[in-house]
This record gives C-alpha cells, structure tokens and sequence, in this order.
C-alpha cells in the first residue's frame, strides 16, 4: 500500500492534481468563513449546508435545461439573500455574545436546512452534468475532467474579484474597518448592522458560487454539509484570518491530503481522516503554543 | 434537609413504581432516564467546568460497542456475528445474557474513563470554541472510523444480543428501564456529592476564570481531566445501556450520533439551566416530552422543528429554566439581594 506512491507515479500526481483542484474550491469556502468570522467573531457551522444549498441552484438550473455553469452567476445572487436573511432572523442576536452561543445556534440553523433540503430535494447524491469532457495528461495516464479545471479557474476569479472589492470599494473599507475595531468604525459613521448583514450576505454568495461548482465537478448530497464547514475551519485555522496566500495554500494542502488518504486508507476513511487531522492540527498548535504558556484565541 | 429527604424519597418510589403504573411507556421511560445521564454528566464539564464538548457523544458510541461486543465476545466469535445474522446461529442463554451484560457494562464506563484521561492532556489545552470544535471532530471522526471497521459491523450495522426468552417483551422493558434507572440514581448521587465540596468550586474557579485559577495554585489540568473523566463514566453507561435497549447499532445512526445525540445532551444541560444540579433533570424531561410530541404530530418535519427548537432556546433561552427562576426569584436560590441595589439596577435599566 505505502509503496503505491512511489511505484506508480502517476497516482501521486493524478492524486495532486486532483487535490490542488479541489483545494481550491475548499480555499473558497474558507476565505467566507474567514470573512465573516474576522468581521462578526461567529462560527458558522451552517457554512457547508449554504454550500450545497447553492448547488442545489445549480442543479436545478441543469434539470430545467439551463447550462449548471451558469448557476455561477445566479447562485451567488439568490444565496446573498438567503444569507442577509439568515443574518436578519438569527445571527444578528448572537453575534455580540458568547462564541458557543454563535456556534450551537448555527449549528440548530444546519440541521433544519439540511432536513428542508432533504424534503424539498430528496436524498439522492445528484450531480449537474456540465458536458466539459476530459483531459488525458501523460500518455491518458492522468485523467483530469475539464470541469475541474473550470472550477478551479472561476474560484480563483472570484477570489481576485472579491479581494479586489474589500481593497477598493467603500463597502469593502467598511468591512474591513469593522474587523479591525466594530466600536471605533460605529463611531466614525459606519453602520455596522449593515455592514454584518452585507459580509454573512458576501460568504453565502461565496457559499453559492463554491457549491455551484461542486455540484458541477462532484456530487451534492444534504447531508454532505458538516465536512465542508470543518474543512473551512480547518484552513481558517491553520492559515489565520485575513490571509489570502494562506488560505489558498492551506486549502490546496487540504485538497492533496484527501486525495492522498483516499487513494491509500480507501475512501471509508477519507471523511474520517479530516475530522482527525483536524483534532491533530489544534493539538499540534495547542502543544507548540503551550511552551511559550500561552493558548490558542 | 428534611424536606428534601421526603423529595428524594417521593422521587424513588415514583422512578421505582413508574414502569408499572405507566407499562406503555417502559421504553420511553428507559430512553429518558439515559437522556437524564447524558444531560447531568455534560453539565459537569460544560456547565460547571465551562468546556463545552460536542464530543461526549464519543464516550456514549464506545461505550455502546464495548458492551456489544464483550457481551457477544465473551461467548461466541464476534467476526461471525456481525458479519451477517450472527444472531440467528448464536443464542445466548439467559445466564450468558446477564452476565455479558454486566460484564459489558462495566467495560463500557471504565474504558471510556481511561481514554478520556489519555486524550484529555492534549484536548483540554485548547479553550472555548476551539475545544468545541475538535470534540465536534473528535465525535464525527469516531463515528465516520468505526463505519469502516469489518469486526463491529462496519457500515451495515451490528444487532446486538436479543433479550433471552425469560418473561418475554415485559421483562425486557423492565430489565432495560430498572438498569438505567439505576444507572440514573448511581449518576444522580455521584453528582449530588459533588456539589458541597471544593472539587465543584475548583471546577467553577476555571470556568469563570481559567488563568487566575492557576495563579491561585490550582493545577487545573488535573481537574479538567477529572471532570471530564466522570463525565465519560457515565456516558459510556448510559451507551452501554442504550445499546442493549436499542437492540441495533449503527456507526453514524446510533452510536456517535453527533448530530442528534450529541446536539441533545447539550441543548438539555442549556433547556434545564446549567450549572446547576436540578437544571440538566429537567430539561431533559422537557426535552423528551417535546421531542416525542414533535416525532408523533409532526412525523417527517421532526428535525425541522429541532432545528427551530435549537434556535429558539439559544437565542431566547440562553440560561435555561433554573437560570429564568433565579433572576425571578433570587431568595429561593439562598441569594440576598439589597432592596437599594435592586432599585438601582432598576433604574439603569
């Protein structure tokens, strides 16, 4: 088993570039979680059920006959609703109180979207057909599906874009003047209720775009949403909040583990060795930080 | 002191008579005084000690399979019997029942015990929401795991002993709900001894504040480890007992049921009030009711109305029940409060 990656190196790199492609979806998802997390100081457990909500979008479009890709555009826009919406009927009570609170409430907001989609979508694992083909690398001895690389290349768009709007844009300023100090920004005039509800809006339109794509490249599934919001925090956590080349790189990190723990463990395991990578890294970082006697924040 | 003796006492007779006065209901009954564990032993470390784990579920899943499996190891191959109507060629007598049962159970707290103490140097480092999150990990993990482990059934499943055939299906409900009601007065009295002494005012010391805690001399790794070892005892019980009343385990469904299980036992501690001893025994019992009002009238929307009803009391209900009655009625809670100081809050407000 262990000398399957030195063997056939064509699975190590098939298993790469398969992990880098995805990671940069997972690097997405967690740029939103940083986002808001930066900005309001709540977790976001329902992260991933927004995820596969926007694919669903997609999925829909495909089923009335509408190409899935352009779910792209439209899933994001009808997510930023749902997302100021949830901000309107729940978070902006949590957001000023413990961290748990955020967390368990959240967590109540995942397990009733997830049930809505299983009754509204049924529980069938769907894939929206995008018809991209494949390409074959190396003699078709690495088979990469075009769709993946779409996906790959519209996250990275979206990312520029949206990093792009924080620097320049006067909502971007107020956003992130609001991360830096909500009470100093309040009192230089910015209406931070606003503001909270225009970033959770921003992260569930990221959500749609992430979950447009995965349903385009993967399959969407309503109870597939727990594993996405723990990878989002699994990157936020190792690349920091507010750092871009982090998350990308933590995220496409991620990506080549899972695709790595598939191919050796077997994909029974491959849900499971996130969860436990995740244990180890705060473990990790919580033995590193202890020496100096200090915790993680 | 006498008061609450004849309370007690009242108490017992009632859980003793119950299954007998309601017989329709010895299953819920059975399943509620398990709710009752889950909820005071996570009070213990989430309310009192203020670490609040979505993992305990990790403790009452082992604990599930340990009984099952030692139950069935100790008299016949536990390969050939999960892997597939295992249960049809074995049969246990009833003397075998009972004694894998209790020897079942006795693993199914004391191995959850160890491993809390193992994992609990490294898990207990981490404070606030981020121990939240990786007992949220550790919980899926082990649930996601053990679906892939052939000898306890991996995904398919694993039944466990059937009830031998001793009184039929009268005996086994009231064998099930007499040993968690015991399991119930066992962690009731364990708790309640906890309560006048200074391990539960340490425990508080590091919820309200952890580093000053330690600057006041308290090694409080060692009492965040205890604490959460006790609350893994009775989880792995209460799984344990679970199992068997269960009758079938499932990796994801059942046994590390984070999304379920593990969610309930919280949102019971926070329902009833927690850190407070009564707070966890009657949320739960609330919680029960409301849960099998929402499973009879509302079947297939019974996890929408959960997820409302989780929303609802953490938003609106963050100190729960006992929490409500303190700030209505402080002088019941052995609390005085100054007229004057009142008057000025009052005012502020």
């Amino acid at each position: 088993m262990d000398f399957m990656v030195f063997q056939y190196p064509m699975i190590t790199i098939q298993a790469c570039l398969d992990g880098i492609l995805l990671g940069v979806l997972f690097a997405l998802i967690a740029y939103g979680m940083a986002l808001q997390w930066g900005v309001m100081n709540i977790i976001n457990i329902a992260q991933g059920d927004l995820v596969i909500l926007g694919g669903y979008i997609a999925y829909f479009m495909y089923l009335y006959g509408i190409h899935p890709a352009w779910g792209v555009i439209v899933s994001p826009i009808i997510m930023y609703f749902v997302g100021v919406g949830i901000y309107k009927l729940v978070i902006n009570k949590v957001v000023d109180r413990d961290l748990f609170i955020s967390i368990l409430a959240t967590f109540g907001i995942s397990i009733l979207f997830m049930q809505l989609m299983n009754f509204a979508f049924g529980a069938d694992v769907v894939l929206a057909n995008s018809g991209y083909g494949t390409t074959f690398l190396f003699d078709s001895n690495v088979v990469l599906p075009n769709s993946k690389i779409f996906s790959a290349v519209v996250s990275i768009v979206f990312a520029i874009c949206l990093v792009i709007y924080m620097k320049k844009s006067k909502l971007g300023r107020a956003i992130r003047a609001t991360a830096q100090n909500s009470r100093a920004a309040k009192i230089l005039g910015v209406d931070t209720e606003k503001v909270y509800a225009a970033t959770f809006g921003i992260n569930a339109a990221l959500c749609g775009v992430a979950g447009a794509l995965i349903s385009i490249t993967f399959t969407i599934h309503p109870y597939m949403g727990l594993p996405y919001t723990i990878r989002s925090f699994m990157i936020v956590i190792v690349a920091g909040l507010g750092n871009l080349p982090g998350v990308a790189m933590s995220g496409m990190g991620l990506g080549v583990f899972e695709e790595f723990a598939d191919y050796l463990l077997g994909t029974e395991f491959r849900i499971g060795s996130v969860f436990l990578l995740l244990v180890l890294i705060l473990v990790y970082r919580r033995f590193k930080l202890s020496r100096k006697r200090e915790y993680l924040k | 002191m006498n008061k609450n003796l004849i309370l007690y006492v009242t108490l017992l007779v009632f859980g003793l008579a119950a299954p007998f006065v309601f017989p329709a209901f010895k299953v819920q009954l059975s399943i509620l005084c398990v709710l009752i564990v889950l909820a005071m032993t996570w009070n213990i470390q989430g309310g009192e000690m203020g670490y609040n784990s979505f993992g305990n579920i990790l403790f009452y899943g082992l604990g599930m399979y340990l009984c099952a499996s030692v139950q069935v190891g100790m008299f016949f191959p536990l390969a050939e019997w999960t892997e597939s109507g295992g249960e049809k060629t074995f049969v246990h007598t009833p003397n075998q029942f009972f004694q894998g049962m209790a020897a079942g159970l006795v693993f199914a707290a004391v191995i959850p015990t160890i491993i809390a103490g193992l994992i609990g140097y490294s898990i207990l480092g981490l404070r606030g929401h981020y121990f939240a999150i990786c007992t949220l990990g550790l919980g899926v993990a082990a649930g996601e795991i053990s679906g892939g482990i052939e000898i306890i059934g991996a995904g398919q499943g694993f039944t466990t002993p059937p009830f031998p055939d001793v009184g039929g299906l009268e005996a086994r409900g009231e064998f099930f709900y007499f040993l968690s009601f015991l399991a119930l007065v066992l962690a009731f009295i364990a708790i309640k001894s906890i309560y006048p002494t200074r391990f539960k005012l340490i425990l508080n010391a590091i919820r309200d504040n952890e580093d000053k805690a330690e600057a006041m001399g308290i090694e409080t790794m060692k009492y965040k480890i205890i604490g959460w070892m006790i609350s893994a005892f009775f989880c792995g019980l209460a799984g344990g007992i679970m199992g068997g009343l269960v009758g079938y385990i499932d990796s994801t469904d059942v046994a590390f049921d984070g999304r379920e299980m593990g969610v309930f036992m919280v949102l019971m501690a926070i329902l009833g009030g927690k850190g407070t001893l009564w707070g966890p025994v009657i949320g739960a019992t609330l919680f029960h009711i409301f849960k099998e009002g929402f499973w009879t009238f509302f079947l297939g929307w019974q996890y929408v109305a959960l997820g409302v009803l989780i929303v609802v009391i953490v938003i609106y209900f963050p100190e729960g029940l006992m929490g409500w009655l303190r700030e209505k009625f402080p002088e019941k809670f052995g609390e005085v409060i100054d007229e004057a100081d009142r008057k000025a809050q009052v005012e502020l407000k």
